[in-house]
């Protein structure tokens, strides 16, 4: 008795328990740690977004430069031709005797060089602080993207960053056209809000000035948007925005007087202030409402407005309204993005998809099953028992990190299948060979084992290593297969090697006492 | 049930001979496919869009075609069916960004008059992803492959590691070249394909490479081929085992996988046999051609054994406390 609890036994009576306790949430539904299926498995949208980072640059300098001015202006320095792109801001002092007082402003911004010769200046980030922004767009993006498809009340929506500058945005449950739609309207949306001043001593010839002309005078063309009232008319702004979207603390749907739906926001008390302030130094003259490079409204100022607050309006549905306001709310994208990839895959093709895999690994099973116990006899049972062990542990050990399984995945574990075989097959075949040379069961039994174990290790290392490395370096379904793939190898070693092993060494004096010790193994007395 | 109850023991070396010519001529005809037809680009890395359909009714193909035609965005549009009579693969390459979100209204207001049907699956790939896809998975295909030779030339020696990736990228090189001939995407599937090729081939090989050192280290004979016939026929009956158990086990993913999974099944059957074929008659002759040498793997092994024993003897004397 005291023979048959050996280390080995033990760790595959855990292997079992293990594998079982954890595997059961995932088969039946359970509570507890359940495997993910893929967005090829269970339908949905996947989109990989690449953001334009230096569209963020662009923007931050564009910023920028409107805090300059408005900075410049208070403290009265003169500026000329303030530009700004996405390579830096430019501009001219008039008064070189305020070439101090600059000074002072331009220390407040951290992370900019200054090169400026006579009256001329160029300002640009230092390339530690333009990683900086490259990398918190991305980031800042991943927030932004998160929050609206959480208050847009999709099931799980997973936003991660793939690769250096990609967003990976995976909606499951997405069931029809609509709505895949809209879900994509709202994550692309920039909602870039600025407020910019119209130009009004040029915009009467704005039809016959070309960009270039404008960039000129330090402004910029910009269409009226289409569902704005005005579709197709354009309207010359000054290039620098009188404030941005960054400055906003809240929007939500309201209704204007004519019970249409329109979005209200607020701003922070920096912005009320700018705001405040230019609406009161420029009654009369018209303010242009931008959204995303759209004008939506260019309302004449009637008085100073106070209290920082807003409209868009623009002919919305109450949908696109409600839309609209979880965008602004949520934060302007710092950059804009570009669908890379759009992968959308139904319910019903899931479920064949999740069938046909079922079929395929049940059917290979059996015939392995079968295959093994008709050649091995008992040692074919016993390494059947492992193997479906092996396949519990894949799938527990998957529940448990959460990792997803995809339909590369499954051919993942179709294929452990028949790899994991091969360890018992290379270990009885190693039994074998010692029972036929005379060798009595037990030191059959260690014979087969030391041997087989160098080989098998061997290749499951070497297998290991490329699964490894295509986990680290693949994409997409590579990394689903090489997960299954990895934790099958693990898992093989654990149940092949270690596990069976130890249910031989407990039934050793059992098997020696019977009268057909050789049956246990498939063969007949010597060959 | 034996299959082998014997071991017998076959002179695959001499086989091997004229293995190594099937092989080269194989390999030659298998790279010129791979230059002049080249892969059939499927959208993971040429860029552009998949759209499967599933009618209610027998899908009218011509008629899918004729209309999706007249339309600008599905310039280059193929149409086939897929799998069953209801069900329809249409394929066109990649339109310019802007136009790809109308894509899914676009095609139902399009095919409308075709019938009652529903868009299953809708792929669409940019360029910018198939470049990137191209160059991670070369970079790790290589990485792999590089990283499995280092570890095989620790365990055994280098000529094996070399002869073990040269049997290797043989295998790959006429599976790839069998994607070419079956008319086969290049996707995803496939490469996943490619890079289990990677790992059970060189599996095969190493269950083999691992008898011979054993041989070599019990039998004390300087004739290498010798060695290698026995290895082989001992691991023979597990070689064949084993290839089979995978080969049913893929086979089976070929009949019930369907059509979405062909571009691995297929390859995979194809792999699976060269792949034993290749650990058997190709690795073990190279590793001779590369200039292994028994005699002086052997007195190496002698060397080392007498290192130990000088080792463990200064241990002993050190614990005697002679030292």
């Amino acid at each position: 008795m005291k023979q048959v609890f050996n280390p080995r036994l033990v760790i595959f009576i855990l292997a079992i328990l293990f594998g079982v306790i954890f595997s059961i949430p995932s088969v039946f539904h359970t509570k507890g740690p359940q495997i993910n299926l893929g967005l090829d498995l269970q339908g949905g949208l996947n989109l990989l977004l690449g953001v334009k980072t230096q569209e963020a640059l662009k923007s931050r300098y564009a910023s920028i430069a409107s805090s300059i001015a408005y900075e410049a202006k208070k403290s009265n320095i003169l500026l000329d031709n303030l530009r700004s792109d996405q390579s830096g801001i430019y501009f001219d002092l008039i008064d070189t005797d305020e070439a101090g007082n600059l000074s002072d402003i331009l220390k407040k911004f951290d992370g900019i060089k200054i090169d400026s010769s006579n009256t001329h200046y160029d300002i640009t980030f230092t390339s530690l602080e333009e990683e900086t922004i490259k990398k918190n767009a991305i980031s800042q993006a991943i927030g932004t993207i998160r929050n609206r498809l959480d208050q847009f009340g999709l099931a799980e929506p997973s936003v991660t960053q793939q690769g250096k500058e990609d967003i990976l945005v995976q909606l499951p449950g997405i069931k029809n056209a609509q709505e895949e739609q809209r879900a994509m309207e709202l994550i692309s949306k920039s909602a870039h809000l600025q407020m910019m001043a119209v130009d009004e001593e040029r915009n009467a010839h704005v039809d016959s000035i070309n960009d270039l002309e404008a960039q000129k005078y330090g402004d910029v063309i910009l269409p009226f948007s289409d569902s704005s009232g005005s579709p197709g008319q354009k309207i010359l702004l000054k290039a620098i925005p009188i404030l941005d979207g960054n400055m906003l603390t809240d929007a939500r749907v309201a209704y204007d007087q004519n019970h249409q739906p329109v979005v209200s926001f607020s701003l922070d008390s920096r912005g009320a202030k700018i705001f405040g302030d230019f609406s009161g130094a420029n009654i009369n003259k018209r303010m242009a409402i931008v959204l995303d490079g759209k004008v939506y409204s260019a309302p004449v100022i009637r008085e100073r407005i106070g209290g920082g607050s807003g409209q868009i309006s623009g002919g919305f549905s109450v949908e696109q309204a409600s839309d609209l306001a979880i965008a602004l709310r949520s934060g302007a994208l710092p950059a804009p993005m570009q669908i890379l990839e759009k992968r959308s895959v139904g319910p019903s093709l899931g479920q064949d998809s999740i069938r046909s895999s079922m079929i395929a690994l049940i059917s290979g099973f059996i015939l392995v099953v079968g295959f093994m116990i008709v050649y091995y006899s008992m040692a074919g049972v016993i390494a059947s028992v492992a193997l479906v062990v092996n396949l519990l542990l894949i799938v527990a050990i998957m529940a448990i990190f959460g990792a997803t399984l995809t339909l590369p995945g499954m051919a993942g574990i179709v294929l452990t299948v028949g790899i994991a075989v091969d360890a018992n097959i290379i270990i009885n075949e190693r039994i074998r060979e010692a029972l036929r040379m005379g060798e009595n069961i037990s030191r059959s039994i260690h014979l087969g084992y030391t041997n087989a174990s160098r080989a098998i290790f061997d290749s499951n290392i070497t297998s290991l290593i490329a699964s490894i490395l295509l986990y680290a370096y693949g994409t997409g379904a590579i990394k689903g297969f090489a997960i299954t793939t990895g934790i099958g190898i693990v898992a093989s070693i654990i149940t092949a090697i270690i596990g069976t092993q130890g249910f031989y060494l407990a039934i050793l004096s059992k098997i020696s006492k019977t009268k057909h010790p050789y049956f246990w193994f498939g063969i007949s007395k010597k060959g | 049930m034996e299959i082998f109850k014997k071991v017998r023991i076959f002179d695959f070396v001499k086989y091997s001979k004229y293995g190594l010519i099937f092989s080269v001529i194989l390999t030659i005809g298998a790279f010129s496919l791979l230059f002049t037809k080249g892969f059939k680009l499927g959208i993971d890395f040429a860029g552009g869009s998949v759209v499967q359909i599933k009618y209610t009714q027998n899908a009218p193909i011509d008629q899918i075609r004729e209309l999706l035609e007249k339309d600008s965005h599905f310039k280059g549009v193929q149409v086939s069916e897929f799998g069953a009579d209801t069900e329809v693969l249409i394929r066109f390459p990649y339109v310019q960004a802007g136009d790809e979100k109308d894509l899914g209204p676009l095609i139902s207001n399009l095919l409308e008059p075709t019938g009652k049907f529903e868009i299953r699956k809708l792929d669409t790939v940019g360029p910018k992803v198939g470049n990137e896809l191209k160059q991670k998975g070369i970079l790790s295909l290589i990485l792999a492959t590089l990283a499995m030779m280092i570890y095989v030339s620790f365990r055994y020696e280098w000529r094996f590691a070399l002869a073990g990736i040269v049997a290797l990228v043989h295998d790959v090189i006429i599976t790839a070249a069998s994607v070419i001939v079956f008319d086969i995407d290049l996707n995803l599937e496939v490469i996943a394909a490619l890079l289990t090729l990677l790992g059970y081939s060189i599996n095969d090989t190493i269950i083999v490479f691992d008898r011979i050192r054993e041989k070599m280290l019990t039998h004390k004979t300087d004739n290498i081929q010798e060695v290698i016939n026995e290895a082989i026929s001992s691991t023979l009956s597990r070689t064949l085992l084993t290839s089979l158990t995978v080969f049913f086990v893929v086979l089976t993913l070929y009949l019930f996988g369907g059509e979405i999974i062909v571009g691995f099944s297929l390859p995979m059957l194809i792999g699976v046999v060269f792949g034993t074929y290749s650990s058997m008659f190709v690795a073990p002759k190279l590793a001779i051609m590369f200039g292994f040498n028994i005699e002086k793997y052997h007195a190496k092994e002698v060397k080392k054994a007498k290192k130990a024993q000088e080792k463990k003897q200064l241990r002993q004397m050190y614990e005697n406390g002679r030292i």
